[in-house]
């Protein structure tokens, strides 16, 4: 069964992906075999979506994200935690993203 | 926040670029880790000995190397292709290889396969290059294969690689050097090729059939290899029989490529959001052009530098020979001949003095295909343009 994400959880990114801007784009390139899911794929982010990477610093859980991101973006609070959701969901079942014990 | 209306998309590393616009400045880098070789092919443009300190001790370091893939992928630079010489004999391969990964590049290995140790396979399978694994293969029996190399042992060595890479799912092509010492193999390297990846898709052997002259214009090398060269009627033979659809693409080709290239002498790729270091760390324009006046020490600048001034420079040099300018010049053929300055510079010393043998070969293609009359030179034909469209428009 698929492991759900919780909102106030701490995600980081995985070691074995490099994030880069490459051109215009920003993009995840998946190191080690297993992580993303095929071989020659890599991930670009929009700008929203590396709003929300540039975030996960191991510090923050996602409701802190989104409370952060509330302070940039003029949109319901509600509805930036459901895309920060969201987004963590997409990059976490490709073990892109795993979750860590939150600090104190 | 959700005004668009995806965070994350997945493409593949081909299709990273849609327009030029967004390309990065630097897209690939080929680095020569080395020239020595544990091969001592006599076809070979390029190895010098396994074993040659001197050499060695001239070779950039690993830290030098992992100074130029950094500022590579700084630059955007997508991929790095590691090429020799035999770039396993360093024995820090294992390390750039890993380095060159973590910096988010791909990685494409030319290698002969004699020194694919289970690590390094294990390697492979563990952190995947993203780019299939080269190997040039010299023959399908240790007699053909050894009578090339010139080294006992290595034909067992190639396949023990080549098992490894089968073993651990490592994705490879293959290129077959075809030489009078192994022609016999010919059908050999084509049926093994069929059972390789199944019936699908190409067959991953391909043949290379040209051979270029030495990279330092040693006389002794080049009399050897000149002696291996295939004639070019053979290549249109080879070409025909193991190329599936040999027309079909060469329309395509045509029709995409040909096209009269005028004084300038770079009507080819190379220096265009790519670049090549040679063992020692020296820029080129590309990993065959040896022409000392067009290099650049990566020790007196820098590599963005290089990149960004240099390579555009270079690429406006315009021909000042009356025959390449009466010749290749005005040609609607160079599109379908290998002559550049590389080659050039390889055969003649000068980046503009048009070949003879591919020349040659180029005419013997073009007239197996109408494009050509017989006793007509590619540069003499006013109407190249409308031949190419009725022969593309017929394929």
């Amino acid at each position: 069964m698929e492991k759900t994400i919780s909102i106030d959880t701490v995600y980081v990114p995985s070691e074995e992906v490099v994030a880069r801007q490459v051109g215009g784009e920003f993009v995840l390139v998946p190191i080690s075999a297993g992580v993303g899911d095929f071989e020659d794929a890599v991930f670009t982010l929009n700008e929203e979506g590396k709003a929300i990477w540039d975030r996960m610093d191991g510090k923050r859980t996602l409701r802190e994200i989104a409370l952060d991101l509330g302070t940039e973006y003029d949109t319901p609070i509600e509805e930036i935690q459901r895309d920060v959701i969201g987004f963590t969901e997409e990059l976490f079942r490709r073990r892109i993203l795993h979750q860590i014990p939150r600090q104190e | 926040m959700s005004s668009t209306t995806e965070f994350v998309v997945r493409k593949s590393l081909n299709s990273l670029f849609s327009s030029n616009a967004a390309r990065p400045i630097l897209s690939r880098l080929d680095i020569e880790l080395t020239e020595r070789c544990n091969n001592n092919c006599v076809h070979c443009y390029n190895n010098l000995p396994l074993h040659d300190e001197s050499v060695r001790g001239r070779e950039l370091s690993a830290q030098e190397i992992k100074t130029i893939l950094r500022d590579a992928a700084a630059l955007g630079c997508l991929g790095v292709r590691f090429s020799g010489g035999e770039p396993l004999v360093r024995p820090d391969f294992a390390e750039l290889y890993v380095y060159a990964r973590r910096r988010g590049l791909r990685v494409t290995l030319f290698t002969n396969a004699t020194l694919i140790t289970p690590t390094i396979a294990q390697l492979f399978c563990r952190i995947r290059p993203l780019e299939p694994i080269e190997v040039s293969l010299y023959g399908m029996a240790p007699k053909t294969y050894e009578s090339v190399t010139g080294r006992p042992g290595s034909f067992e060595a190639a396949w023990r690689g080549i098992h490894l890479l089968q073993e651990y799912k490592i994705p490879f092509a293959v290129k077959a050097v075809i030489l009078p010492e192994n022609k016999e193999d010919k059908e050999a390297f084509v049926r093994w090729g069929e059972t390789l990846f199944g019936s699908s898709g190409e067959n991953p052997v391909q043949f290379v059939l040209y051979l270029n002259l030495h990279a330092r214009r040693d006389s002794v090398r080049n009399k050897q290899i000149c002696a291996r060269r295939i004639s070019a009627e053979d290549i249109l033979e080879s070409l025909r029989q193991f190329r599936p659809d040999y027309s079909g693409k060469l329309a395509q080709f045509c029709r995409k490529f040909m096209k009269i290239p005028g004084e300038n002498i770079f009507s080819c790729g190379g220096g265009i959001n790519k670049a090549d270091i040679d063992p020692y760390g020296r820029l080129r324009l590309c990993m065959l052009l040896k022409d000392p006046r067009l290099s650049y020490d990566l020790k007196d600048g820098s590599l963005k530098e290089a990149v960004t001034s240099l390579l555009p420079q270079w690429r406006k040099i315009k021909s000042t020979n009356p025959e390449y300018l009466r010749r290749c010049a005005r040609c609607f053929l160079k599109g379908l001949c290998l002559q550049c300055p590389a080659k050039s510079w390889l055969e003649h010393g000068s980046l503009d003095t048009p070949i003879e043998y591919f020349c040659e070969i180029a005419h013997v293609q073009a007239r197996s295909v109408g494009l050509l009359g017989i006793g007509e030179q590619g540069w003499e034909v006013k109407n190249g343009k409308e031949r190419i469209a009725s022969y593309g428009e017929n394929n």
